[in-house]
């Protein structure tokens, strides 16, 4: 019973491990993860996830460091999903696709766009990035 | 009714007021500029030089300064964590205590370490091909945890460290089997 439990905490702990897709790493002032029905707080060393949505309020930001070493933050009054997150450590072959709604985002690339430069795409309502290598903002804005 | 007729407008809002979109590359921290390529329905448009900009509903690029640029992204800039930091340290044949050069080199990455609030470390092990190397795979992964008891021993918290040790398998400097190699003799350390 007892080594069964183990296996089955083991099991459970390796598949949160393995859709970690990175960890929060700055927050300031509002800023929330909107993970399927729950919504929760933002706080330094939060994993984040494939699916998860970053809200952040007027004077919210969020800073995160991703698997393959990307830097992503969102400033103030933003609206970030991560739609897809791929990364294999060994290969450093992955896929990272992201949609900014609103508000702004900075970008620094990481290992898997050093790999394969069609790794990783950040969507706006009318437009769509593919990323080659490099640091960029993105801001969607109503006016 | 004055409800709805609030609704109304905000909708309205939605749909008369697109929303506008910019996108600027901005030059790396060690100089490099890269390239991001915005596609708008059937309109491509490339940004391939610093502080090119990339505007919905226009045509032609235009080009922010840096001022402007820190105006509008300073916040979301500011909030960056800090770039993911290497380091290699060197050992002692046979051994892992650290060469005496390494044990300085050791201050560098304590230095990293408490310039990040809540650091996440990954400590990789490695051997020269001296020795079998089902002992190689030991010494490796002893040469990690040492490491390890080092950040520790600095109030690094256990939880936030993970090791491996990888033995002769990944050579820095390939050599033939049985060669003493002072560079192969090292453990990778990963601060994120």
């Amino acid at each position: 019973m007892r080594a069964s439990l183990a296996v089955v905490l083991f099991s459970v702990s390796a598949a949160a491990l393995a859709a970690d897709a990175g960890e929060i790493k700055v927050v300031s002032g509002a800023a929330h993860i909107e993970r399927g029905s729950e919504r929760l707080a933002a706080r330094v060393g939060m994993p984040v996830q494939e699916a998860d949505r970053v809200v952040t309020g007027a004077d919210g930001t969020v800073g995160i460091t991703f698997a393959d070493n990307s830097l992503l933050s969102i400033g103030p009054g933003s609206s970030f999903a991560i739609d897809r997150y791929v990364f294999d450590s060994t290969t450093h072959a992955g896929k990272f696709d992201s949609t900014l709604s609103k508000g702004t985002l900075a970008v620094v690339s990481g290992k898997m766009v050093k790999q394969s430069p069609e790794a990783m795409h950040v969507r706006t309502p009318s437009a769509i990035m593919g990323v080659r290598g490099t640091d960029f903002v993105v801001r969607v804005t109503d006016h | 009714m004055p409800v709805l007729v609030v609704a109304v407008m905000i909708a309205l809002a939605v749909i008369t007021a697109a929303p506008v979109e910019t996108v600027t590359v901005l030059p790396s921290a060690d100089g490099h500029i890269g390239t991001v390529v915005v596609q708008r329905g059937e309109t491509q448009q490339i940004l391939r030089e610093a502080y090119a900009t990339s505007r919905s509903g226009q045509a032609e690029l235009t080009r922010l300064s840096a001022q402007e640029v820190q105006n509008t992204y300073g916040k979301a800039l500011h909030a960056l964590p800090a770039q993911p930091a290497t380091f290699l340290l060197y050992f002692i044949t046979g051994t892992d205590e650290l060469t005496a050069d390494s044990k300085l080199e050791l201050d560098k990455v304590l230095g990293a370490l408490r310039e990040r609030p809540l650091p996440d470390v990954l400590v990789i092990g490695h051997t020269d091909t001296v020795g079998d190397a089902e002992a190689n795979d030991r010494l490796s992964a002893q040469r990690a945890e040492t490491v390890k008891g080092f950040l520790v021993g600095i109030g690094i918290a256990a939880e936030r460290i993970r090791t491996a040790g990888r033995g002769e398998r990944e050579l820095l400097v390939p050599t033939d089997d049985n060669i003493e190699e002072p560079r192969n003799r090292r453990v990778e350390i990963n601060v994120r």
